[in-house]
């Protein structure tokens, strides 16, 4: 048997991990009252971040070739929109539109991912010309709030429950509640699954993290650096769309300002799941679990019903300092055992 | 041709070049629409104060081009982007307009401590959380991008919980001053006019501006050479903090309240915008203040004109993406070389024939 070794992505992992257990066991104790021991709380926080699941695992993905996509959020605005608008005002039927916001995310991700790979300009700078764009485009399509109502397949798999059969919980009028998800979390934990085997056993995703770790050393080793990275950039706007559609199906609407900031939360929950941001290292199970546990703490701050939402953003940014410094004393180390 | 070649080369071409193309097509529609040619230009005096489209432009355009001072200095220096400024403007006017309200207090018409004591605060949070940006990059070596993340999501929150999530109204003619007139000019653009001043003089008369350049080029080899490095990236968010600080004051007095979740909404990346497009490599090392002036208000000048040619708020973005790509696509290695090959192939070509 292989002895598990502890490295200092691991221990990482470990932390984020030992970290949401505490603080959702915490949650229990302390909001027991409110129903917080309940799976649906659990499952809550799944079906709320449906969405930024896929994101994020499109997000770590980028991450670890050492780039950084900021225009996630405008892209999801841009999706909703497109799917509302063409649902309600061009009366074009939801599969179609699906595909079509799936084909219009890939070939976003494609320009950004020349740009960065072939026109060598920083990630940091296309992807943010990105966000200006995408967000500007939404308000082209159209200005207004746009409702989702008419399309029946949409609010069919909208309000689709898929039960559990355990877990269940009798309310105060005494009428068993069965706990259940949305499909949105199945396509997003689908997300992560096949991400995950992706990074882990295909060509593409070994080279992703060979590009990560150093790119001299992966040029040298005879990969193609430029197009890992076009395909990467293609892969994180892709999944983005598909999170894009989840995040439609949750809110059912698409506005101007739809998402803003989701960009922040996506980076976030990797980076509190053990993605160092400088690339090569990082786990697509973490960045799961940074999701719920950014997922929880917003919880607990609603629980609590006294505190004013910015709290959970100030958590938040203690959690992502807290984890940045380890991860920087991780480096440190490292780089003292090798002197 | 050699002219023109000399031409491009100049540290201020393309943020000039910019600049003057935004005006051609203020000129351009207004010829188009039959008004003045040169309406865009013409400053009148009404009810005692300037007026006209450029003043305008300026005014407006005062917050970017203080922030772009203290961008400038960081991205020069750390080759990253300080991306909470935006947050910590309006961290800085919320607990301005906190201390001058007093606690939980939402409209007043008189101040419950100096208004000395107000600014300063504001300047003074600004300034510590330069500090701790400054302390993450430079001595614990964490990317810039990153470390400014941390304040970019808690400092407008901070600032929420200070004014109790509430927009804190400070009715008083004093406050309002600094973001109404002066005499017949817009204060806003004084200030920004001292900011500009202070700070080119500083880096002009001190070495301090080489000291951050070297720092940008080599940060291994500068310290080698003798200088601190870590203490001189510190100082450069410190910096940047400070012009935070007092855009994100400018900010607050122009709307006379405390709006925290709107002031400095996306401005960091406007500051950002107004560095590439002054001519600086956001790869850190040299970098020219003027270009970045310039360029700050040349993006106020491409927004005031897409306003004017009817394009919504929210559909601006669009055009000013498209600039953004357009000048870092000309600024990008490979299709310099590529222009590189192509007249090396002319003239091989000349010489042949």
């Amino acid at each position: 048997m292989k002895k598990l070794k502890l490295r200092g992505n691991n221990i990482l992992l470990a932390i984020t991990v030992i970290l949401f257990v505490v603080m959702y066991a915490g949650g229990c104790i302390i909001y027991a009252d409110k129903g917080f021991t309940h799976l649906q709380t659990f499952l809550n926080v799944l079906i709320n971040n449906a969405g930024l699941i896929a994101v994020a695992a499109g997000m770590t993905c980028v991450m670890l070739t050492g780039g950084i996509d900021i225009s996630v959020g405008s892209l999801i605005a841009m999706d909703c929109m497109f799917l509302a608008v063409g649902m309600e005002q061009w009366g074009m039927s939801s599969p179609v539109l699906m595909i079509l916001v799936l084909v219009i995310g890939a070939v976003f991700g494609l320009v950004q991912g020349y740009c960065v790979a072939y026109l060598e300009i920083q990630p940091f700078i296309v992807t943010m010309a990105g966000m200006f764009f995408a967000r500007g485009m939404t308000a082209v399509i159209c200005k207004d709030q746009v409702s989702i109502v008419s399309d029946k397949i949409f609010t069919a798999i909208s309000n689709t429950k898929i039960s559990i059969p355990f877990g269940g919980y009798t309310n105060k009028k005494g009428i068993y509640q069965t706990p259940f998800i949305r499909p949105t979390v199945l396509v997003a934990l689908l997300v992560i699954v096949a991400v995950f085997l992706m990074l882990k056993y295909t060509k593409f995703g070994r080279s992703i993290y060979a590009v990560g770790g150093n790119q001299v050393s992966a040029t040298l080793m005879g990969l193609n650096v430029k197009k890992t990275k076009l395909l990467t950039y293609t892969l994180c706007s892709l999944l983005t769309s598909i999170g894009g559609i989840c995040y439609c199906l949750n809110t059912m609407c698409g506005t101007t300002t739809q998402a803003s900031g989701l960009e922040m939360d996506a980076i976030s929950s990797s980076v509190i799941g053990g993605t160092l941001l400088t690339g090569g290292v990082g786990n697509v199970l973490g960045s799961l679990v940074g999701v719920l546990i950014n997922g929880t703490i917003s919880t607990l701050v609603k629980s609590n019903g006294k505190l004013v939402s910015s709290w959970a953003n100030i958590i938040t940014a203690i959690l992502l300092c807290f984890f940045i410094l380890l991860q920087a004393i991780f480096a440190k180390v490292k780089e003292s055992k090798k002197a | 041709m050699d002219n023109i070649k000399k031409l491009t080369k100049m540290k201020l071409f393309l943020p000039i070049f910019s600049m003057l193309l935004v005006m051609m097509i203020n000129v351009i529609y207004d010829i188009a629409s039959g008004n003045p040619p040169f309406g865009f230009f013409s400053i009148s005096i009404n009810n005692g104060i300037l007026y006209g489209r450029l003043i305008d432009v300026l005014n407006r355009g005062s917050e970017v081009a203080i922030l772009a001072i203290g961008m400038t200095l960081v991205v020069s220096a750390s080759a990253g982007t300080d991306i909470s400024v935006g947050s910590v403007m309006s961290l800085s006017g919320g607990l301005c307009c906190m201390l001058l309200a007093g606690y939980g207090v939402t409209n007043v018409s008189e101040y419950a401590v100096p208004l000395w004591a107000g600014m300063f605060a504001g300047i003074a949070i600004a300034c510590v959380c330069g500090l701790f940006n400054g302390f993450l990059v430079a001595y614990m070596n964490i990317q810039p991008m990153v470390a400014t993340l941390i304040l970019w999501s808690a400092g407008r929150a901070i600032g929420l919980l200070l004014c109790n999530s509430n927009i804190v109204y400070v009715r008083v003619p004093s406050f309002q001053f600094f973001g109404a007139y002066c005499g017949i000019i817009p204060t806003p653009i004084l200030i920004a006019a001292v900011c500009v001043a202070v700070a080119s003089i500083v880096l002009k008369s001190t070495a301090l501006g080489t000291y951050i350049q070297s720092v940008g080029i080599n940060k291994k080899a500068s310290r080698i050479s003798g200088f601190n490095s870590a203490k001189i990236i510190l100082l450069c968010y410190v910096i940047c903090g400070l012009c935070a600080g007092i855009a994100g004051l400018v900010a607050t007095c122009r709307i006379y309240s405390a709006d925290t979740n709107n002031i400095g909404l996306n401005m960091e990346l406007d500051a950002i915008l107004a560095v590439a497009l002054g001519g600086n490599s956001l790869g850190g090392g040299k970098f020219n203040l003027a270009g970045s002036i310039i360029g700050a208000y040349t993006i106020q000048a491409i927004t005031t004109t897409l306003y004017a040619l009817g394009v919504s708020s929210a559909q601006a973005p669009v055009f000013k993406a498209i600039v953004v790509i357009l000048i870092v696509v000309i600024q990008s290695q490979p299709v310099k070389d590529y222009f590189k090959k192509l007249s090396a192939k002319k003239a091989g070509a000349k010489e042949a024939a």
